[in-house]
């Protein structure tokens, strides 16, 4: 079954928007984040309307519905990309969250030695991640690799945009730890194979991490056939609010890595002498939770399981094909990352001639239509396909075809204003 | 707010030809400075003769806003004192901070008015100050490796 997509436009009430001098709101920004549908802004005002307190402690009615609610969310979460347990499905406040949870807990978990484990790393050990990641699953890394004396190693990326996998062999060694990649670009749109990856790391024992902020949101992921060690995923880019993400990591990772914050909630006996954390995923959600977002969370997957999350990524396939045809009749544009409908997603980056993306995106936001300029959080890919900056147009299940054709018209506006 | 209060037709001007671009011998400093949201970037390079501004070159890419700027700042500065320079700089930043509610003087700023309207568009007052503050940078680099031409400005 194909969506409705007028009637989902319905369900998100910033669509109704008009900007800059009555113009329709034409939204292809949804890889930076997604708009929200009523139903999720409903569970959140009816969370705070009747149900608010604190969760985990006290027997009140409220706090044991507001439990219920927020525990029920991971339920809800897991069931979606197919925990093997719940315990596994860690809230954290985002995708960039849940990458620093990972890289600081393996850096305290020296490995070898009395209290080592077999995730930490030091030196002669390696760290590979790949020249197509979003800053957040960067970062971390060269933090860790700072802070123990690892190596980061990369994978890098063909003219086209895609992993060059042809020396994974190599990258991937005896000496690799961990293996941190992105699966959909959100710069270049490529999906990544995450087999290969995968496969190789195995063989060498290294730490598989997946970040599935692009992917989760837009296509059917089952973590388990994957076979990542751990993944991550933000809720705003999923229809659901800002403050909420996923780590999800199997249960012997959680087990053995060391807590990330301490506080409330993350401890089983406090002494003065010392204290016993809880069990995940209790052990890595310090503090009071993000409870009202979690609960918004789960209704956004309620959501996007309603529209079916095969007839989700068919639509923006779709979109895909028809707005890479469409924008190869603008003068002067060129795709960058993968110029086919090939192992790729709903998020197209471009160059307009010699027009810098900023320019493009300014004149795009007169006509009311949003798009991304600049580097979108991945610098070393701008660098590595010669270009200083993109402008990229991202699609969600709302995204309809209408709006590829004011895109497009706008692009050829665009190019008459810089004449 | 409409789009051609920003891209005035002076800025689209300087933007498809820049004036005094390109690196240039001599010079005393060279920065390079980068708008790290979006990529522009400048390297420029400041030669003082005396207390005269005697050059500034760069070179550089992105958007029409900050190459026009590049190319508006060095046409008003060259050949200034460096103190008077230094004045034009500071009311151009104010210009930029003014949220497009101050009535910019001509007489003082020149063809630098015309980027009056792009300070309404918070998101791209950084792309017209990215040369100023390259030039304001290297300037007191300059200065510092040579202390007694602050005197003589
Ligand atoms: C691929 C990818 N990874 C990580 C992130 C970081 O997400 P957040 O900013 O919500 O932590 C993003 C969002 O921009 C992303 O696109």
């Amino acid at each position: 079954m194909t969506l409705d997509v007028e009637r989902i436009r319905k369900d998100f009430p910033v669509l109704e928007r008009r900007v800059h001098d009555d113009q329709p709101l034409v939204y292809l920004d949804s890889a930076a984040t997604s708009q929200k549908p009523r139903a999720v802004l409903d569970a959140m005002a009816e969370y705070y309307e009747l149900h608010n307190a604190n969760v985990h402690r006290g027997i009140h009615t409220l706090a044991e519905e507001a439990t219920a609610l927020y525990e029920g969310a991971r339920d809800t979460v897991a069931g979606f990309i197919n925990a093997t347990d719940r315990s596994e499905v860690v809230f954290t406040k985002n995708s960039t969250e849940g990458l620093n949870l990972l890289a600081r807990t393996i850096g305290d978990s020296p490995s070898g030695g009395e209290s080592g484990n077999e995730y930490g790393v030091g030196p002669g050990d390696e760290i590979c991640i790949t020249e197509m990641e979003h800053h957040s699953n960067i970062v971390p890394w060269q933090l860790l690799a700072q802070r123990t004396g690892a190596t980061l190693k990369w994978i890098g990326l063909t003219d086209d945009g895609r992993l060059d996998l042809t020396n994974l062999d190599q990258v991937i060694n005896d000496r690799t730890k961990v293996v941190a990649f992105v699966h959909q670009s959100n710069i270049l749109g490529t999906l990544n194979p995450v087999e290969p990856i995968v496969r190789r790391a195995r063989e060498v024992g290294a730490l598989t991490i997946l970040d599935a902020s692009q992917t989760v949101p837009h296509r059917p992921v089952d973590l388990q056939s994957l076979d990542v060690d751990a993944a991550v995923f933000t809720g705003h880019k999923m229809l659901g609010p800002t403050g909420i993400g996923v780590l999800w990591a199997r249960r012997e990772v959680l087990d053995a890595l060391p807590p990330f914050l301490g506080g409330g909630e993350m401890i089983s006996v406090v002494q003065m002498e010392g204290s016993t954390f809880a069990e995940p995923p209790h052990k890595f959600e310090a503090g009071t939770p993000m409870i009202a977002e979690a609960v918004g969370l789960a209704a956004a997957v309620d959501y996007l399981q309603a529209l079916g999350m095969s007839e989700v990524a068919e639509h923006e396939a779709a979109l895909t094909s028809y707005a890479l045809d469409a924008l190869h009749t603008v003068d002067g544009l060129r795709v960058i990352g993968p110029d086919t409908t090939e192992q790729r997603g709903g998020a197209i980056s471009f160059v307009l001639g010699d027009l810098h993306p900023h320019d493009v995106g300014q004149v795009l936001d007169e006509r009311g239509i949003a798009v991304r300029v600049g580097q979108h959080c991945a610098a070393p890919v701008c660098r590595r396909m010669g270009v200083p900056a993109t402008t990229r147009a991202s699609f969600a299940p709302y995204t309809s075809f209408a709006e590829i054709d004011a895109l497009v018209e706008g692009l050829q506006h665009v190019r008459r204003f810089f004449g | 707010m409409n789009l051609e209060s920003m891209y005035q037709e002076i800025i689209l001007d300087h933007y498809r030809h820049p004036q005094h671009k390109g690196l240039r011998e001599p010079y005393e400093a060279e920065v390079h400075h980068v708008n790290p949201t979006c990529g522009d970037e400048v390297t420029l390079r400041v030669h003082l003769d005396g207390g005269t501004i005697a050059d500034v070159s760069y070179d550089g890419q992105g958007c029409s806003i900050s190459q026009a700027s590049a190319s508006v700042m060095a046409g008003l500065i060259i050949g200034k004192p460096v103190g008077e320079a230094q004045h034009l700089q500071e009311e151009f930043l104010a210009l930029m901070q003014s949220q497009g509610k101050v009535e910019p003087d001509e007489d003082v700023l020149e063809d630098a008015v015309a980027f009056a309207g792009v300070s309404k568009y918070p998101a791209r007052v950084k792309c017209a100050l990215l040369a100023w503050m390259a030039w304001k940078d290297a300037t007191a680099q300059a200065l510092a490796s040579a202390p007694s031409m602050e005197e003589s400005s």
